[in-house]
């Protein structure tokens, strides 16, 4: 049985927008998932309808064997959501924010449970002061304390570091990565590519609606294994190495097949009187990966796969 | 699934929603309770000497039921619709939304809710009144009924516009042009026998005119109307918009998209 199974979801607002347009695939238990896609690729709009805070149009949804329209109940007891929205509820302190939602999934003196959340994601000393007087950072942990009181075998964090400290990411990385040890399953929402890298074992990579990759993430990395130069200028790129290049600042990424096109990179910088600092040569990582995928061939990539 | 089941569910989203207008008793108790005694006064000292509805009953101790089931009203549906549209708006009824919790347990919480607030400032405003003209007691399980009933019918409807706006304004406006109007046109100050008989008429066609005169039998012992057409037509009433509500709860009507 899967942890969580999508079975040709699609969703189309009332607004007329197509958000899902047929998405299928599954996570097993125990998985650390990754979800990637850009702004509007229907990311959001899959967390909702796995979550009950939305409807599929068509398609199906599991959560443990749980369909989360016809057994709801027993599909969200299985699940912790981890809003991306910085949410909260003014008129009570973090204690009984924890305490009430507790409450809600039928599960009554939790507060063993609660210290132990508290304590691991560093709230033990905010346990009771109210929502309203946490920093954004602080409430980010409380909104994970909160996805957690009914111990769910499967997370969902969509977005969770988005805007946060280098410290709470840590943070928080390492609680979700125990959980994940322990059993629990982890679907991740993120725009940063490194932290899916690093501890997704699959991703997944919604564009328009549309699942165009799905693989190990090892696999995904070796799919399109390419030499990047990385360097720094302060000088515009020669027009032949524009294209190829993505810039982002002062810092330069341009791919290569092999050493002896790394040779003519630099050989046609050199021609054009460009000066680079901190040169080096590495693997693509997932960012190269994402871009090409999102870019170029992302449709005949899946259907060449399927 | 059991009645018992849905109780229980319902039990902690009871407990939060009585718990949050509790913390901030001063602005949900405490200035409703001022309000009904300003109208107190006012009506009391403009009118006190004029009007005489029924025998052996001063104006004043007429009024005061009026103003207590006004109040039991009015803050049983400031207490659903508020807190719906506050945790719309400021996002946080995704907590919610992402539980097991079923419609009916909805449902239970927000109307029982919205009971004990109405019943709390009604309580208020008639211990702070009747100190002024103590009413009478004629038969205290008609003030209970229709108090409770009244609340549980606003807390309703208060849940229903809750669900329906989007914004404090439209909340406001279902308020102001709705709820208002109703409240003031049946009879709180005044017996709606001293009507012309054309607004005598209309005034029957609103339920709010049944809650408050089968309230006020629970007083004087006398009403416009016999207490058990009006129980009649608040029970009718409150079946009406609690099939709604809990029809629009099932839906997940502006709730789940």
């Amino acid at each position: 049985m899967s942890a969580i199974s999508f079975q040709q979801v699609e969703k189309t607002y009332g607004s007329g927008v197509h958000a899902l347009r047929g998405v299928s695939f599954d996570v097993q238990p125990g998985e650390f998932f990754g979800l990637l896609g850009p702004n509007g690729a229907g990311k959001t709009s899959l967390i909702s309808v796995l979550a009950g805070l939305a409807r599929a149009t068509r398609g199906k949804v599991t959560v443990m064997g749980h369909d989360v329209v016809d057994d709801y109940a027993q599909a969200r007891r299985a699940l912790g959501i981890v809003p991306q929205e910085l949410v909260f509820d003014p008129f009570f302190s973090v204690r009984e924010t924890l305490r009430i939602q507790s409450g809600y999934f039928g599960v009554r003196d939790n507060d063993a449970w609660i210290d132990e959340l508290l304590a691991s994601l560093g709230l033990a000393d905010k346990a009771n002061a109210n929502m309203r007087q946490l920093s954004g950072g602080m409430k980010r942990r409380v909104l994970v304390a909160q996805a957690l009181v009914h111990r769910p075998p499967v997370i969902v964090l969509d977005e969770p570091t988005a805007g946060v400290d280098v410290e709470l990411r840590q943070t928080l990385w390492q609680f979700i990565a125990r959980l994940n040890r322990e059993g629990h399953t982890v679907l991740l929402t993120t725009h940063y590519l490194e932290e899916a890298e690093a501890l997704c074992q699959r991703i997944a990579m919604l564009k328009q609606g549309r699942v165009v990759a799905l693989e190990r993430t090892s696999e995904l990395l070796a799919g399109t294994a390419t030499t990047m130069l990385r360097f720094k200028t302060d000088h515009a790129l020669p027009a032949s190495l524009v294209a190829r290049a993505r810039v982002t600042g002062r810092f330069a990424q341009v791919s290569a097949r092999d050493a002896g096109d790394v040779e003519a990179v630099l050989a046609q910088l050199r021609e054009a009187g460009v000066p680079v600092e901190d040169l080096e040569i590495g693997r693509s990582d997932l960012e190269d990966v994402f871009l090409d995928i999102m870019t170029t061939e992302g449709a005949q990539r899946q259907g060449a796969r399927q | 699934m059991s009645a018992m089941r849905v109780l229980s569910g319902a039990r902690p989203l009871l407990r939060k929603e009585i718990l949050r207008f509790w913390k901030v008793s001063f602005q949900t108790v405490a200035a409703p309770v001022l309000t009904a005694v300003m109208y107190l006064l006012v009506f009391g000292h403009a009118l006190g000497g004029r009007v005489s509805v029924y025998d052996g009953v001063s104006y004043v101790q007429f009024l005061i039921p009026g103003l207590v089931m006004m109040s039991v009203l009015q803050n049983a549906f400031a207490n659903s619709s508020s807190s719906l549209i506050q945790s719309k708006i400021t996002g946080n009824l995704v907590f919610l939304l992402v539980t097991p919790l079923s419609p009916a347990a909805w449902f239970i919480a927000y109307t029982g809710a919205a009971i004990v607030r109405g019943v709390v400032v009604g309580a208020g405003v008639m211990v702070v009144t009747a100190w002024f003209a103590p009413p009478g007691l004629a038969n205290p399980l008609w003030i209970v009924s229709f108090g409770v009933l009244g609340a549980a019918m606003m807390g309703t409807l208060g849940l229903i516009a809750g669900l329906w706006a989007e914004k404090f304004d439209q909340l406001a406006a279902f308020q102001n042009f709705i709820i208002m109007p109703m409240t003031f046109l049946s009879g709180v100050f005044y017996s709606v026998h001293s009507l012309p008989p054309v607004w005598h008429v209309v005034s029957h066609l609103n339920p709010f005119f049944y809650m408050i005169d089968g309230f006020r039998h629970g007083f004087f012992g006398v009403s416009d109307v016999s207490p058990w057409t009006s129980l009649a037509v608040v029970g009718a009433s409150f079946v009406l918009v609690s099939g709604i509500a809990l029809a629009l709860l099932r839906s997940g009507y502006k709730l789940r998209h």
